[in-house]
């Protein structure tokens, strides 16, 4: 698999604050990496020095060239005193009208391409940035908190999209989640990041790490509950089992 | 036809008019306000720079506006940049350029026009840079529109279609000084602002899109300058201030007429 993105002894600060040392990681094409972390561990700072907004402060980031990258961040403010419909916010990211409202139907969202984007709902315009970073075929895709704002079946659904991305487009998707107890166990690997990585590998892995139980054994019991998707191959009309087991 | 100074003075508040309002739109999307004044303010250093060098205002201005607004962009890009030391610099600068002209020997100019503008005592050659800066001003908002928008949405959104957001912003930040050294001399420093910012908050209600929006600013804009010439002109009162006054009025007018039309929000 061709490597789109490496990480090498990346350090990121703001002023003093040192906020990342010391991190090593690479994401290839088709691989779905799942970062946890607590609040403050560095984890969309992590995402930004990927697309390159913030400059390391040591180490390196090495983009496979040309990459296209679509990046869905955490919140969007909008100003209310700025008048931008879905459909002009969808054409600036330079794809076609026919691209833009196809992404917009693949995340359930195309009766909102008119509507104004300072009025939509968290979920709506989560759903909307992700059609947006959708439309320009990327080859990595990076989603920061993509669950806020969700509920439970929408959480689910949009974990159910991401894997059928994934294998639709064979792009390396990065994810952002502070759902310590929810961790998609369609994730290839999960990082568990503070300040530098904890540990890393399988969800399953990962789970009965020590380090892991460390970090956010107080708050879940050291319990860790999978989101379960069951492969039954199942056609149109029948939905995906899935088992939520909280073990806490 | 351009002896006449009320042509002179009319064509310059239409240059100022043409350069404020699009700027302005971007400058109350991003939350510049008082960024744009800060910058205003601090250029009446350069006007005093240029009576003590005998050299002329435009360049001067032009630059020490474009210092101040670099200086500001690095502070916000470390996160320094509040509105605590937006302030410091604004009302530092204004006070040092006070200062530093009651310095220089034998001044001609009152200092009053530099303030709130002197519009009618603009020279052919005044009108030829005002024309040349509020085309440059216009041909940047044109020219780099698009990327304006997305840095203001997102500076990462910006970042992964290779728009680079510190660049954009410096972009920006030039196009804002140019507005500050064309449109001292009509309005003066103090209220460049308000042809910043009225013109485009009057427009919002009646705009379904960041360039209708741009559109109708302007259209504000030169109803606000020219009407302010003609309403000065009519009152005996000073053109600068009058031209602010006409904007609020055109605000107050356009936010009640969307009240009635949309209801109340």
């Amino acid at each position: 698999m061709p490597e789109l993105v490496r990480v090498e002894r990346l350090k990121m600060a703001y002023g003093d604050d040192v906020v990342l040392s010391g991190v090593d990681m690479s994401i290839e094409a088709g691989e779905i990496v799942t970062i946890v972390g607590p609040n403050g561990s560095g984890k969309s700072t992590l995402l930004k020095a990927m697309v390159g907004t913030e400059l390391p402060r040591g180490g390196e980031v090495v983009r496979k060239q040309g990459l296209r990258i679509g990046y869905v961040p955490q919140r969007m403010a909008v100003d209310a005193l700025l008048p931008l419909a879905v459909s002009r916010f969808l054409s600036l990211a330079r794809v076609r009208k026919a691209d833009a409202i196809g992404a917009l139907e693949k995340v359930g969202a195309e009766r909102l391409l008119n509507r104004q984007l300072s009025d939509l709902s968290g979920g709506q315009l989560q759903r909307v940035l992700l059609a947006r970073a959708l439309a320009s075929e990327p080859e990595l895709l990076l989603l920061d908190e993509p669950t806020q704002g969700l509920d439970q079946p929408g959480s689910a659904a949009l974990y159910r999209l991401i894997e059928q991305l994934r294998d639709d487009l064979g792009c390396g998707i990065v994810m952002v989640s502070h759902e310590l107890h929810v961790v998609m166990s369609a994730s290839d690997r999960v990082i568990c990041l503070n300040g530098h990585v904890c540990c890393q590998g399988h969800p399953d892995v990962v789970a009965s790490a020590p380090e892991y139980r460390a970090l956010f054994g107080t708050g879940t019991q050291g319990a860790l509950a999978l989101y379960r998707h069951e492969h039954t191959h199942s056609h149109e009309g029948h939905d995906h089992d899935h088992h939520h087991h909280d073990h806490a | 036809m351009l002896d006449d100074f009320l042509i002179r003075a009319a064509l310059a508040a239409l240059g100022v008019a043409f350069a404020t309002a699009p700027l302005g739109c971007f400058v109350v999307w991003r939350r510049m306000a008082y960024f744009s004044d800060a910058t205003a303010h601090v250029s009446l250093l350069g006007v005093a720079i240029a009576l003590a060098l005998n050299a002329p205002i435009f360049p001067s201005v032009l630059l020490v506006a474009l210092v101040m607004g670099v200086v500001v962009v690095r502070l916000s890009g470390r996160g320094l940049a509040t509105d605590t030391s937006l302030g410091v610099l604004a009302h530092s600068g204004l006070a040092l350029g006070l200062v530093a002209v009651a310095f220089i020997p034998n001044i001609r100019i009152s200092l009053d026009s530099f303030l709130f503008g002197d519009v009618l005592a603009v020279s052919r050659g005044d009108l030829a840079v005002i024309w040349l800066g509020a085309a440059a001003v216009v041909a940047l908002v044109i020219w780099r529109w698009s990327a304006w928008l997305l840095v203001t949405l997102s500076p990462e959104l910006a970042q992964s279609q290779n728009v680079k957001p510190r660049l954009e912003e410096l972009i920006l930040t030039l196009a804002l000084a140019l507005t500050v050294a064309v449109a001292i001399e009509v309005v003066g420093a103090l209220l460049i602002g308000a042809l910043l910012i009225i013109p485009a908050a009057a427009a919002r209600p009646w705009s379904g899109s960041p360039e209708r929006m741009a559109m109708i600013a302007v259209i504000f804009g030169v109803a606000s300058t020219l009407g302010g010439l003609q309403v000065a002109f009519w009152l005996d009162t000073p053109a600068g201030p009058t031209m602010v006054v006409v904007a609020g009025a055109i605000f107050a007018l356009s936010t009640l007429g969307a009240g009635l039309r949309y209801g109340w929000s």
